[in-house]
């Protein structure tokens, strides 16, 4: 093995920005005045803002010091399962900031906007032609709102029926959001359980879809990293009693030019930018979560759409069935232009091999590690593989151990407990920008990690020990929360 | 391809491994009619270079400043935004990591966030903000929701001077649930109605914007008095958040909870997103609040350290009883806007809000005594509204040949309203930018 990544850096301590600064220092050039004063009646005015008065030199060590306690995929491999942690190519922020990007008011009117509406017509359309579906919207601001949007479209659906239903089934691989944007949606949400593949039997869904099911909720493929085989007739079962079969598409790396979601007998689906697209996830959002949808959904769409007429693009609102509007504007536009310039970028070709590559990422993971942790579905995975700490448990070693010693040696955790029908469980996903040299050596980090976990399992417990701070209570933060200085 | 590291010998290799053939064969559990094999047809692969070119095409064809004018406001504003402020954000370490949900490798996520909820607390004068939520209108959104939450009642009174779009948004979110959403109407001074109140019962919420869509500054403490005695909680919204480095805050008025937009703190326009919702309310209702917060907590060396906190509130624990289904939110943007609120200071934003305050002032001064109306008389902030002859709007159009946008037409939100526009003026406008468009309306 080469030397471990893991070394203890230069951090430097930096008190919270309150406990900085002094009275008469600013950090900001104030414009100048060129006009008289004017004072606001004092009944309407604060008497201050208790705000920190720093330089802008404060501020600029202050944010340094802080963003050098963070990992980022800029730093190291970051296989959070699920999360399609790849690398977010540097042009593409670039683009993104093009000053008549950033500078353009959501409400010019459309001629003053024709390069921005361009754009996103230009964009719903290769999604259109990526998932296989008939019509895209920019709107929803990430995926868990991709969800609602589309859950929405599904209620707009039945309503428009004449029949409205109360439930749609959610299966035990789908995603956490699921079932709270199936709720926030006035549905029910009813479990199902995978089968000991892993994945959702036929016959399970058939017993549970009825005429008082609005749909099923298919996260595909699902949160095992494994694809839903048998989602064709799945679909048809659920069409035949009249539901609509909504697919998360937050995996849609693994798949992108293999499987056409449209084809499939999926109705609507969300895409998650800061996964497949390369956005970046910036330590939370924004993200952005465009959806997709079949022929019979258009008219539910947000509005307003981007269309084309006479060679000029327009914002449209004429459409009665809409469920509305889901973003004030036209959701994350500085998302969309870097998924845009990523599509642009790799072309149809790459694309495909994009999702190639992370399959054999993750399915060489799962190779290389299913001796060394427990693999509770041994059989080839997509984008990503669940591992287990089964084999730890002897050593009285938990996920979580692991997870912190691997910390120590340079890489960011998978995702861990998650999902919740693997106990213990370990979500590996590399995605296709990890180069082989960087997987080996996060396999032979592991493998190291399973032989301390025998040999001085200490280590384990007390890991990390090079990040700026030890394991956190948890605990004690939730019980007596402070969240405000 | 640069972003794809695989040499064609570590397939190989790799596949080896697997004992697979092809890259197409690791797809055997898609069974074959499941499988595309066509081409996706999307345009070929552009270089770097050829991307900047197509880029800047679609990017020039945007009037933005300098070469326009702008006077629209109306939610997103243009403001001046540091040169430190966009260089310290796009620092990789805060720009390509997650969700802290390892937090020993994400304390600098963890504590700017942290510095976030409270100078965004302290902006509001609220006990706890969020971490985030996607914008202004699905922050209000959730404000109502949870206000449904913790009261049990299914009814909610909002101002029909709250954002038109965000009061879409609110049907949207609304529409499914059965929940009531009455809209209170306007005064002829440009503020909130709130006479109808006095009918309503089991009120969940009452929610005003102030500045209002007309720019005019509420009476809250009216206004929020009127919710109470209603037994209703009060829910502030806004678009502009700088104006509260001048006025006083929702919190000084009682507002249970405050759900809006803090574009203005650092952010660009950017068509409209990413935009900053930002949410808070007092202590007594941090448990029903949605979305993520971040906790100051110790670790084993009794070291301070920061983790995500309350998480039992959320999708990922509480499933279908979570109190939202929010996951990513717009961390990015909120750490934009605690930059922003370090690098203004306490004594920068009253200066500046005062700067937003007085150049709007001298617009709508210039225009009354150029004999322009001006409909509505509640004091303003940064944004007002102008009532022109009819036939205004192509004079409008002239304008904008003129590189000058004058204002937002309201009658397609109020028509009632009709050539009344909303014209609003940031530090970014000098006097004779100002100057300028008086003299155009003028001629």
């Amino acid at each position: 093995m080469k030397e471990s990544l893991g070394a203890t850096g230069l951090l430097l301590n930096e008190p919270l920005l309150w406990e900085k600064g002094k009275k008469g220092r600013c950090g900001f050039s104030l414009p100048r005045r060129d006009v008289e004063p004017c004072p606001l009646d004092e009944a309407l005015t604060r008497q201050g803002l208790d705000f920190p008065d720093l330089s802008e030199v404060d501020v600029v060590r202050h944010y340094t010091r802080l963003a050098q306690w963070n990992f980022g995929v800029d730093t190291g491999m970051y296989p959070l399962g699920s999360c399609t942690m790849k690398y977010s190519p540097k042009t593409n922020e670039k683009q993104a900031s093009l000053p008549g990007f950033t500078g353009a008011h959501p409400l010019l009117p459309s001629g003053l906007s024709q390069g921005a509406l361009k754009m996103m017509f230009e964009f719903e359309q290769y999604l259109d032609e990526i998932t296989g579906m008939h019509a895209t919207t920019l709107q929803p601001a990430a995926g868990a709102h991709g969800e609602l949007t589309g859950m929405l479209i599904i209620y707009a659906f039945h309503k428009k029926q004449g029949a409205q239903r109360s439930k749609i089934i959610v299966p035990d691989t789908a995603h956490g959001t699921n079932p709270a944007s199936v709720s926030l949606c006035g549905f029910r949400p009813v479990p199902v359980t995978s089968n000991e593949q892993g994945i959702l039997s036929v016959e399970a869904v058939a017993e549970i879809m009825d005429q008082d099911t609005a749909g099923i909720m298919v996260t595909n493929p699902n949160t095992l990293g494994l694809f839903e085989e048998n989602i064709q007739k799945i679909a048809q079962i659920v069409h035949a009693k009249g539901g609509l079969v909504y697919c998360d598409g937050a995996n849609m790396n693994a798949v992108m030019g293999v499987v056409k979601m449209g084809d499939i007998g999926i109705d609507v689906m969300q895409l998650n930018l800061h996964k497949t697209f390369s956005t970046p996830h910036g330590g939370g959002g924004p993200g952005s979560g465009p959806v997709s949808v079949a022929k019979h959904l258009e008219p539910f769409l947000p509005v307003p759409r981007v269309v084309e007429e006479n060679g000029a693009y327009i914002l449209a609102e004429d459409y009665p069935d809409s469920i509305g509007k889901i973003s004030a504007f036209h959701g994350a536009f500085g998302v969309i232009i870097k998924a845009y310039s990523y599509i642009r970028s790799m072309g149809p070709e790459n694309l495909k091999k994009a999702s190639q590559l992370a399959v054999l990422n993750a399915n060489y993971i799962k190779e290389r590690l299913k001796g060394t942790l427990h693999l509770p579905y041994d059989r080839p995975c997509m984008h990503e593989c669940v591992f287990s700490d089964k084999h730890q448990a002897a050593q009285k070693i938990a996920t979580l151990d692991m997870a912190k010693r691997l910390m120590d040696y340079g890489f960011h955790p998978p995702t861990v407990y998650f999902p919740l029908v693997v106990p213990g469980a370990i979500m590996v996903e590399p995605t296709e920008t990890e180069s082989k040299e960087d997987i080996d050596q996060f396999i032979e980090a592991f493998k190291a990690i399973a032989n301390e976990a025998k040999e001085d399992p200490d280590l384990l417990h007390d890991a990390p020990k090079s990040c700026k701070v030890k394991r956190l209570d948890e605990v004690t933060a939730a019980r007596k929360p402070c969240l405000a200085g | 391809m640069i972003y794809l590291p695989h040499t064609d010998e570590d397939i190989f290799s790799m596949l080896q491994v697997l004992g697979v053939d092809n890259l197409d064969d690791l797809f055997s559990t898609v069974p074959e009619d499941c499988r595309f094999t066509g081409d996706l047809n999307l345009p070929e692969a552009l270089s770097e270079w050829e991307l900047n070119d197509h880029m800047s095409t679609l990017s020039n064809t945007m009037a933005v400043s300098p070469e326009y004018k702008g006077f629209v406001g109306a939610g997103s504003y243009e403001h001046f935004i540091p040169a430190s402020v966009s260089y310290l954000l796009g620092r990789s370490e805060f720009v390509t990591s997650y969700t802290p949900y390892q937090p020993e490798m994400s304390q600098g996520t963890l504590q700017a966030i942290y510095e976030y909820q409270t100078l965004a607390a302290r902006l509001l004068g609220m006990e706890v903000a969020t971490a985030s939520h996607y914008d202004g209108a699905t922050a209000l959104a959730e404000a109502l929701l949870m206000a449904v939450r913790i009261t049990k009642q299914q009814k909610v009174a909002i101002s029909s001077l709250i954002h038109p779009l965000y009061r879409r948004v609110v049907q949207t979110y609304f529409a499914p649930t059965g929940y009531e959403v009455v809209e209170l109407p306007y005064l002829n001074a440009g503020v909130t109605d709130a006479t109808g109140l006095d009918g309503m019962d089991d009120l969940a919420a009452v929610a005003i914007q102030s500045p209002n869509f007309f720019g005019c500054i509420e009476n809250l403490q009216v206004l929020g008095q009127k919710a109470h005695d209603k037994k209703s909680l009060f829910v502030v919204s806004f678009t502009e958040a700088l104006a509260y480095g001048l006025l006083k805050s929702p919190g000084t008025h009682g507002a249970d909870i405050v759900g809006g937009e803090g574009q203005s703190l650092g952010i660009p326009s950017s068509f409209g997103g990413p935009a900053l919702g930002i949410l808070a309310s007092g202590k007594k209702h941090m448990r029903s609040l949605p979305g993520r917060l971040v906790g100051k907590t110790k670790d084993l060396d009794g070291k301070t350290g920061f983790v995500l906190t309350l998480a039992t509130r959320e999708q990922h624990i509480r499933r279908e009883k979570a109190t939202s289904n929010i996951c990513t939110n717009n961390s990015l943007s909120a750490l934009a806007a605690a930059m922003y609120m370090a690098s203004v200071g306490g004594a920068g934003i009253r200066k500046l809000a005062q700067l937003n305050h007085d150049k709007a002032e001298y617009l709508k001064t210039e225009l009354k005594n150029a004999g322009f109306g001006i409909p509505f008389h509640s004091p303003t902030f940064n944004e007002f509204v102008v009532e022109f002859p009819s036939g205004f709007e192509t004079t409008h159009k002239r304008l904008i040949e003129k590189n000058i946008i004058a204002g937002l037409c309201l009658a397609p939100y109020y028509p009632e309203l009709a050539n009344h526009y909303l014209l609003c003026v940031t530090e970014t406008r000098s006097k004779n930018d100002m100057d300028a468009l008086v003299r155009e309306v003028k001629s």
